[in-house]
């Protein structure tokens, strides 16, 4: 049994943490730290753990010693703090984008400003276990991953792992979990119900991660919010370099994904969900990954789907952790998700 | 149609390994494991599948 700890864990990517670790059978959720709710019991700001645990937010500034410490704090936090947080844990797993990118090059293009703690970059691992299995077996430090990069990453990794990508044009469709549990004029309910809202046709930042661990393919990237609470749905088309049937991509796609433990090949001639679907994903750390082949040109169209708060950010942690602590990569990940929905 | 041994095929559509169960028979429907296409036994010896018709739906289209 290990102690855990979350700082940050108001947010939803927090209260969805703390509902997967309160059921992990080897951890025991020693604190959980808001600064805006801090004396209030967690089920007031996460009503769904009400009757799970009697543990109160404490403040992020008194932080005991733990074994592992998941950071889900604003972006640009943990990175000016991490140093005072590796002296409370021997391992941390860090949700926000402040260790995610292997270089501080990459980081100031895409986030516009230097980064904090350069040194500190290359003792991340990034949190995808798809993609760094081995690294993140008895890692002390772990990235989350964004989770628009992770439905787009899973849905190409077998593809761009044999180099087949000439180019691809990427769009998510996303919820509004995405946007954080804090209300702004674009959450308000008469602007944002109902909206298909082009939010990022360029410029995403969680392109570096893509071209990180996609290996820069040539890949044209847009997000555009839907009318769903969680959820991301990626639809690729994806410009091959070579003439492939559908049975070789379904060759390539078995081969990469039938031993991951949370990602599965949806792809069938019959039934309701033929093709990956967010809604079935709701609360479950499976990623589901489909594809077809255009017969008549080189395009393959790849579409991906994962729940953003679970294999988009905390479940990732969660699987991480796992491997971090030498536990079964299944362990606290069970939940299937629902049906219906 | 293909086929590769006697008690195992590929199935025609995603090219996943199928066994040939105990007591399956001529013309019977079997659905394949990884991507649900429903296949007919077009043959034992050599063990072979097909697709098997499908209704096709609009999707509302």
């Amino acid at each position: 049994m290990i102690r855990a700890s979350i700082i940050g864990g108001s947010g939803y990517a927090g209260g969805e943490l703390l509902r997967l670790l309160l059921a992990h059978p080897e951890v025991e959720v020693v604190q959980c730290t808001s600064e805006r709710s801090k004396g209030r019991f967690v089920h007031s700001v996460h009503p769904n753990l009400r009757g799970r645990t009697t543990l109160k937010f404490s403040s992020p500034s008194e932080i005991s010693p733990v074994d592992v410490l998941f950071l889900a704090l604003p972006h640009g936090e943990a990175s000016k703090r991490i140093e005072e947080f590796a002296g409370c844990a021997e391992r941390i797993v860090d949700l926000s984008a402040d260790f995610r990118l292997n270089d501080s090059a990459s980081y100031s293009r895409w986030y516009g400003s230097e980064h904090p703690a350069p040194e500190w970059l290359d003792r991340f691992v990034y949190g995808l276990p798809e993609f760094s299995r081995e690294a993140l077996q008895g890692a002390q430090y772990a990235s989350g991953v964004g989770c628009n990069a992770t439905a787009v990453n899973l849905s190409l990794m077998p593809l761009a792992q044999h180099g087949l990508i000439e180019s691809a044009v990427v769009e998510v469709k996303v919820g509004s979990s995405e946007g954080g549990a804090k209300a702004g004029a674009a959450s308000h309910h008469p602007e944002r119900v109902g909206c298909v809202r082009s939010f990022a046709p360029t410029g995403h930042r969680h392109q570096a991660e893509m071209e990180m661990v996609l290996g820069a393919p040539t890949l044209h990237f847009s997000a555009t919010a839907v009318e769903m609470v969680r959820g991301v749905l990626c639809t690729a088309h994806v410009f091959l370099n070579q003439d492939m049937d559908e049975k070789s991509i379904w060759g390539l796609y078995r081969e990469c994904y039938n031993s991951e433990p949370f990602v599965r090949i949806v792809k069938e001639r019959q039934g309701l969900y033929r093709f990956p679907e967010p809604k079935i994903l709701a609360g479950s750390n499976y990623a589901d990954v489909g594809f077809q082949k255009d017969p008549a040109t080189n395009r393959v169209v790849v579409i991906g789907a994962i729940d953003n708060l679970v294999k988009g950010a905390s479940g990732s942690a969660v699987q991480s952790m796992n491997l971090m602590c030498g536990f079964d990569e299944h362990m606290g990940l069970d939940f299937p998700g629902l049906h219906p929905v | 149609m293909s086929n590769t041994t006697e008690t195992t095929t590929a199935c025609p559509e995603c090219d996943a390994q199928i066994k040939r169960e105990e007591g399956v028979m001529a013309n019977e429907i079997l659905p394949c494991e990884e991507c649900g296409a429903e296949l007919e036994v077009t043959s034992l010896e050599p063990f072979s599948l097909a697709l098997a018709p499908e209704v096709e739906e609009d999707w509302g289209e």
